[in-house]
C-alpha cells in the first residue's frame, strides 16, 4: 500500500520560498558536505541547501509549490543519507539568542579590559618614575571613558539576575558581583576627580571579562548538549498513519501533527502514537513502556490504549483522545506535578555559597569602615578602604569555581554518552548515594532477544532469522536481530496471529507458534517471562525462547557501582517472577516488583526521609513521577518522551556503562567544586586582611583576582574523564543506528523499532 | 608627552575597529559552523575547471 507522507508541519514559508530544517545521519567528512549540498541544489526547485557540520543539520530552501517536503528526503536518500525533519525547539532558539548576547557582552568587555589594562600598566610603571599628575589624570579619565559604557553594556547579564534575586528577597552570587563592579567604578571616578593616585577601572572590567568567559562557556556547553538531544529526538522520527477526512485514505503524518479526534491505524508491531480509544479491531498490546508489565494485555473496541504501548498481534483503528502534553495517564500526571514541586526546592551549591558569602563580605566591609573611623581616619579614607575590601572580595573565583567544573564535567559526560538536561544535574548526581533501577528497558534491553541462540544450529538460526524479517510480529522482530544476511525470502505468506511460511531451498519453512509449526516438546529452562516461538524447515526444527535480556555490561556495571559504595535496588512494575531472576543475577538483594507509580514514589520518599539521596534510573511512563521525585535521575535513550523530559539526563547506547561513567565523573566533579570553593575561601582569607589594613593597590587587586580565577579554572580542568570508566567511549553514529534499526532493510516494513514506525518505512513504501 | 594626545586615541580607534569587525562577523553567522568551515576549506568546488 502506498501512503502519502505529509510533512507540512515542518515547513516554514516566507513569501515565495519554503524552508525546512533536517537532522542528517552519517555526515562524517568534507565530501559529505559537498555531496549533500550539490546533490540537493541539482533537484529542480531547490534554491539553497546549507549543511551545518557542527550540529549535523541541513537547511533547505525551495520554491514554494515546486516540490513536496518528502521529495527532499527522498532526494537525500538517493544521495545516500538519511534525514529527518527537525523543528527547532523554542527553548533551543531562545538559548542561541542568549548565547549571542553573552558573546557580544564578552567581546565588548574583552576590548575594554585590554585597553584599560594598557592605560593602567602605564600608570603603574609611571607612578614609580616621573609621570606627571596631568598625564595620570588623562589616563584615568580615558579609562573611565571606556569603562563606564562597557559596564553599562556588558554587566547587564549580572545586573538582571542580581535585580531578580533582590526582588525575590534572596541573595545570589550576582549581588556581590554587581555591587563590587558598581562600587569600584563609582569610587574610581570620585578618586580620579580628586587627582588620586589609584583608580580601579581595570579591576572592575577585568572581573567582568573573567566572569563573562565563565558564563559563556557554561552556556555554550549546555547549548551543545541540547543540540545533540534535539537531533536524537528528530532521529526518532515518530509517525502515525492517519485516515484523511473522508475516512478512506491513509496519510502518514509526524506524531507532532496529530490532533485530538484524529482516526489512526495501528498495525501489528507498531507503537501506539497517542492516547486514545480503540474503535475497531482486536489485538494484544505490550504496555511494558507504560507500566513496566511485560505480559501482553488483550484489547478490543472501546478499550483505552496509551501512547508508547505496542500492538502485537492485530491491526487497530483508534481515535485520539490526548496528544502531546496531554498524553499521560491521569494519575501519573497528578503524581508528577507533586514530585516536580518537591524537587524545585533544591538549592544549588553556588547559591548556597552565595547566601553565606554575601552577608559576610558586606559585614566585613562595614566593619573595616567603622574600624578605621574609630581609629581616627578621615571619612574619605575609611570609605575608600571599605570599598577596596569589597573590590578584592568580589567573588570572581567563587563565581567561576562551580560553573568551570560544570562545563568540563558535562563535556566529559557528553563524551561518555550522557546528555544532561538540567544545569545543576552534575551537582545532584554527585550527591547521590543510592541508585534505584527500573527493570524493563533500563536494566534489560528495550527489545526482547533470543535467549537460547547459542544452543541452536547456527545455520538453522540464520534461516529462521531471515524468515522472521518478513513478519510484523514483535517476537519475530527479536529473532530477526540474529540475521546476518538481511535479505528476506521471496513469497513469504503471513497468517496473522499464527506465523509466517515460505519455501526455502525447495522445502517449506514455518515460523510461528509451536502449534502452527507442528513442533512439540518444551524448553529445558522454565522461565515464566519468556515467550516461545518455533521454527521448522523440512525435518529440522527448533524452539526459540524470546525474552528480555540484560544489557550486556549490566553485571560489571552493577558490581563497579557497588564497589564505589553506592546502595543499589530495583523497583519494577513487572511481576515478581520476572524481576527475581534478574535481581539474583546482578547480585542485588533489595528489589520490589509489581509496583504502581504511587508505590514507587512512596518508597523513594521513605528512603529520602532516612536521609538518602537517590539517583533514579528508569525509562517507562510509570517511572516518570519517580524520576521527578528522586534527587537526580537518568533515562535511557529509548525512554518515552515524557519520561525523558523529567530526567536530569539521558544516556545512549545498549550498555549501562554511561550510568557508571556518569556517577564517577559527577562525583569527581563534586569533589572539585568543593575544592574550588575552598581555594576561593583561602584566597579571600589571605586578601581580606591586606585590604582591611588599607594596603591594596590596583596592581595587587588585579594580580590577586586573575591568579585566583586562573587557579580555579585550571583545577576545574581535572574534571575531564581519564580512564575512570570501563574505557570505552560511545559511538554516536551507533546511537543513531540504534534509534532506527531498520537501516539495513530498505524494501520491507520493518517492525523492529521502538514506538510508532519511523518515516523510513513509509518512505520505502512510497519509493518505486 | 604631547604625542599621547593622538597616539592614545589612535590605539583606541584601532581596538574599536577590531571590536566592530568581530561583532560584524558574528552577526553574519561566521561562527555558526566552526567545524564545517575547517572542512570546507578542503573543497575545490569554487575553483574554475581549467
Amino acid at each position: 500500500m502506498s501512503e502519502a507522507l505529509d510533512l507540512s508541519i515542518y515547513v516554514r514559508r516566507k513569501g515565495n520560498t519554503a524552508h525546512m530544517d533536517l537532522a542528517v545521519e552519517g555526515v562524517s567528512c568534507a565530501g559529505c558536505i559537498r555531496k549533500i549540498e550539490n546533490g540537493l541544489r541539482q533537484v529542480p526547485g531547490v534554491s539553497d541547501a546549507r549543511l551545518n557540520f557542527t550540529n549535523r543539520r541541513l537547511a533547505v530552501d525551495w520554491r514554494d509549490g515546486a516540490l513536496e517536503a518528502s521529495e527532499i528526503i527522498r532526494a537525500l536518500e538517493r544521495i545516500g543519507y538519511r534525514a529527518h525533519p527537525f523543528e527547532a525547539q523554542r527553548i533551543e532558539s531562545d538559548e542561541t539568542r542568549h548565547a549571542r548576547w553573552l558573546m557580544k557582552c564578552l567581546a565588548v568587555a574583552g576590548f575594554a579590559a585590554m585597553n584599560i589594562m594598557l592605560l593602567s600598566v602605564s600608570v603603574w610603571s609611571g607612578n614609580g618614575a616621573d609621570m606627571t599628575q596631568e598625564t595620570r589624570d588623562f589616563f584615568h579619565w580615558l579609562s573611565a571613558l571606556i569603562a563606564i559604557p562597557t559596564a553599562a553594556y556588558a554587566s547587564r547579564p549580572f545586573f538582571h539576575r542580581a535585580l531578580g534575586a533582590i526582588r525575590a528577597r534572596q541573595l545570589n552570587m550576582d549581588v556581590p558581583i554587581s555591587l563590587g563592579v558598581l562600587l569600584a567604578l563609582g569610587m574610581s571616578i570620585v578618586e580620579t576627580a580628586n587627582h588620586a593616585e589609584h583608580a580601579y577601572f581595570d579591576s572592575a572590567i577585568m572581573l567582568l571579562f573573567f566572569l563573562l568567559c565563565g558564563r559563556y562557556l557554561d552556556h555554550a556547553m549546555r547549548q551543545k548538549t541540547r543540540a545533540a538531544a534535539g537531533n536524537l529526538a528528530a532521529l526518532k522520527a515518530e509517525v502515525a498513519h492517519r485516515f484523511d477526512c473522508n475516512g478512506t485514505e491513509l496519510v502518514t503524518v509526524p506524531v507532532a501533527a496529530l490532533k485530538v479526534g484524529d482516526r489512526l491505524l495501528v498495525r501489528p508491531g507498531e507503537r501506539v502514537p497517542a492516547d486514545g480509544i480503540v474503535l475497531s479491531g482486536t489485538s494484544e498490546v505490550d504496555e511494558s513502556l507504560v507500566t513496566g508489565e511485560t505480559a501482553h494485555k488483550p484489547v478490543a473496541a472501546g478499550a483505552v490504549i496509551y501512547c508508547g504501548s505496542m500492538s502485537c498481534s492485530g491491526t487497530l483503528t483508534m481515535r485520539v483522545t490526548a496528544v502531546g502534553a496531554g498524553t499521560l495517564i491521569d494519575e501519573a500526571e497528578r503524581l508528577l506535578e507533586k514530585a516536580v514541586a518537591g524537587r524545585s526546592r533544591y538549592l544549588r551549591l553556588a547559591d548556597r555559597a552565595a547566601r553565606l558569602y554575601a552577608p559576610m563580605v558586606h559585614a566585613t566591609a562595614l566593619l573595616t569602615a567603622v574600624g578605621w573611623l574609630a581609629a581616627g581616619a578621615s571619612v574619605h579614607d575609611a570609605i575608600v578602604t571599605a570599598i577596596a575590601v569589597l573590590i578584592i572580595t568580589c567573588p570572581c573565583a567563587l563565581a567561576l569555581a562551580i560553573p568551570a567544573v560544570q562545563v568540563v564535567a558535562s563535556g566529559a559526560l557528553f563524551r561518555s554518552g550522557v546528555i544532561l538536561n538540567a544545569g545543576d544535574a552534575v551537582e545532584r548526581l554527585a550527591e547521590a548515594d543510592t541508585i534505584i533501577f527500573d527493570k524493563t528497558g533500563t536494566l534489560t534491553l528495550p527489545e526482547p532477544r533470543v535467549g537460547n541462540a547459542s544452543e541452536i544450529d547456527p545455520d538453522l538460526l540464520e534461516k529462521a532469522a531471515r524468515l522472521a524479517l518478513s513478519s510484523h510480529h514483535p517476537l519475530a522482530a527479536a529473532l530477526a536481530r540474529e540475521a546476518h544476511d538481511r535479505v528476506p525470502y521471496d513469497q513469504v505468506a503471513e497468517q496473522p496471529g499464527q506465523g509466517v511460511r515460505a519455501i526455502v531451498e525447495g522445502k517449506e519453512a514455518r515460523l510461528g507458534s509451536p502449534a502452527f509449526c507442528g513442533v512439540t516438546g518444551s524448553l529445558a529452562t522454565d522461565d515464566p517471562s519468556r515467550s516461545v516461538i518455533a521454527f521448522i524447515h523440512g525435518d529440522c526444527c527448533a524452539l526459540l525462547s524470546v525474552r528480555q535480556k540484560l544489557r550486556p555490561d549490566a553485571e560489571t556495571v552493577v558490581a563497579k557501582l557497588k564497589e564505589q559504595g553506592l546502595k543499589l535496588m530495583i523497583l519494577s512494575g513487572d511481576r515478581p517472577a520476572s524481576v527475581a531472576p534478574i535481581a539474583a543475577k546482578l547480585g542485588l538483594s533489595k528489589w520490589s516488583a509489581g509496583l504502581n507509580p504511587l508505590q514507587k514514589i512512596e518508597i523513594i520518599d521513605s528512603l529520602k526521609a532516612q536521609g538518602r539521596r537517590i539517583l533514579m534510573v528508569g525509562d517507562g511512563l510509570n517511572d516518570a513521577p519517580a524520576l521527578a521525585a528522586a534527587h537526580a535521575s537518568l533515562s535511557p535513550i529509548g525512554a518515552v518522551h515524557l519520561t525523558q523530559a523529567q530526567a536530569d539526563g539521558i544516556f545512549l547506547g545498549e550498555r549501562l556503562e554511561p550510568v557508571l561513567a556518569g556517577c564517577t565523573i559527577a562525583r569527581r566533579a563534586g569533589r572539585l567544586m568543593k575544592q574550588n570553593l575552598l581555594f576561593a575561601v583561602l584566597y579571600n582569607a589571605m586578601a581580606v586582611p591586606i585590604a582591611m589594613t588599607g594596603h591594596v593597590t590596583p596592581l595587587i587587586a588585579a594580580l590577586a583576582m586573575s591568579s585566583s580565577s586562573l587557579l580555579v579554572t585550571l583545577n576545574a580542568l581535572r574534571a575531564r574523564n581519564r580512564g575512570a570508566t570501563l574505557g570505552r567511549s560511545p559511538d554516536w553514529s551507533a546511537a543513531f543506528v540504534e534509534q532506527n534499526p531498520g537501516a539495513g532493510v530498505s524494501h520491507l516494513r520493518d517492525p523492529r523499532r521502538r514506538r510508532a514506525a519511523p518515516m523510513r518505512a513509509t518512505r520505502a513504501t512510497v519509493l518505486p | 608627552m604631547n604625542v599621547l594626545v593622538y597616539l592614545v586615541p589612535m590605539a583606541l580607534a584601532l581596538g574599536l575597529s577590531a571590536l566592530f569587525a568581530f561583532l560584524w562577523s558574528m552577526r553574519s553567522g561566521q561562527y555558526e559552523d566552526m567545524d564545517g568551515a575547517a572542512w570546507r576549506v578542503l573543497s575545490d568546488d569554487d575553483l574554475e575547471d581549467s
